[in-house]
């Protein structure tokens, strides 16, 4: 932390640094605030995923209970 | 894995250390504006972030025009996502510039800058590409009808840009010319590395949704051919293409 505060240049940050930063942090918010709404989306196709593989094993394991039950299609 | 989502991990590295490069060269290498000073570091957000927003403007253009000639729909939505980006760049564009103009010019915003005021318009023509879409019921037609208007939209943007550049009561500082403009190396060296982030960060963040999009597509085709076709709720009208 020492040296990077050695090598850090003299920032004037009581005039312009409010309006720099303020730049600078809308920037990554509105990347933030994407990759979390992508994130969300991504959380509710992997629940449908978990769902569906669910289904895919009640169905499989009924047809094994009834081996005679014919198959529905599959297309 | 979609095909938009291999080499997804490496690109977002990529772009994550060459925005980082490019931050630290920001504060520690370029040097202070003679003019502006400090709040000029601005400028290697706002103009990188301007310049990929325009260009995804165009690029949307022109995956529309695929779409039209081909009839696919991969490309409709290739088309979609890239508006889509662009046009969260261009908020962010209008925001930074906002907060540069008042630090430098006192005002939030001049209306009498041809640069501010043209990259509003295309803003705003842009802005409407998702009303036009939520509009159209009809998958089909949605499709070509955004595609026409992101053809024609996706033209009007190096028009405009040129129109302004030809423009002469400007108060807006040009400083990336054809001929090398007036920039210093070591603020040019920044500058070109802040745009190579921004544009690594439109493409991961395009393949991001895109693989998104892609994988919850096969879901539903999954869920479809697995359970029939009652299971899968239908799709609520939307803007995005599915």
């Amino acid at each position: 932390m020492s040296w990077f505060v050695a090598v850090a240049p003299a920032l004037p940050l009581h005039t312009a640094g409010k309006y720099v930063a303020g730049a600078y942090i809308v920037f990554l918010a509105l990347v933030l605030v994407y990759v979390a709404i992508m994130a969300s989306r991504l959380a509710r196709t992997e629940r449908e995923l978990a769902e569906l593989r669910r289904d895919v094993e009640l169905r499989r394991q009924s047809e094994a209970q009834d081996p005679d039950r014919q198959r529905e299609p599959v297309a | 894995m979609s095909v938009y989502g291999r080499g997804l991990r490496g690109l977002a590295i990529a772009t994550v250390l060459t925005i980082t490069a490019a931050f630290a060269l920001v504060f520690f290498y370029a040097p202070l504006d003679a003019d502006q000073g400090f709040v000029q570091k601005i400028f290697y957000v706002h103009v990188p972030m301007a310049i990929t927003a325009l260009c995804g403007f165009v690029l949307g253009g022109v995956l529309g025009g695929m779409y039209l000639r081909t009839g696919e729909r991969k490309w409709d939505i290739r088309s979609y996502v890239a508006i889509h980006m662009a046009l969260i760049f261009g908020v962010g564009t209008l925001i930074t510039g906002g907060i540069w103009a008042k630090a430098s010019w006192g005002h939030w915003w001049v209306w009498s800058d041809p640069t501010l005021t043209s990259f509003l318009i295309v803003m705003l023509l842009f802005a409407t590409y998702q009303p036009l879409r939520f509009s159209i019921e009809d998958p089909e037609r949605q499709s070509r009808y955004a595609s026409v208007f992101a053809v024609v939209a996706g033209a009007f943007v190096p028009l405009n840009f040129i129109a302004v550049r030809a423009a002469q009561g400007y108060v807006h500082p040009r400083v990336l010319t054809l001929t090398g403009g007036n920039l210093p190396g070591s603020m040019r060296l920044t500058f070109v590395i802040a745009l190579v982030g921004m544009g690594l960060l439109y493409v991961t963040l395009w393949k991001y949704e895109m693989s998104a999009k892609a994988t919850r597509m096969q879901v539903r085709a999954l869920r479809r051919a697995l359970l029939g076709e009652d299971s899968v709720a239908p799709l609520k009208r939307s803007a995005a293409p599915s």
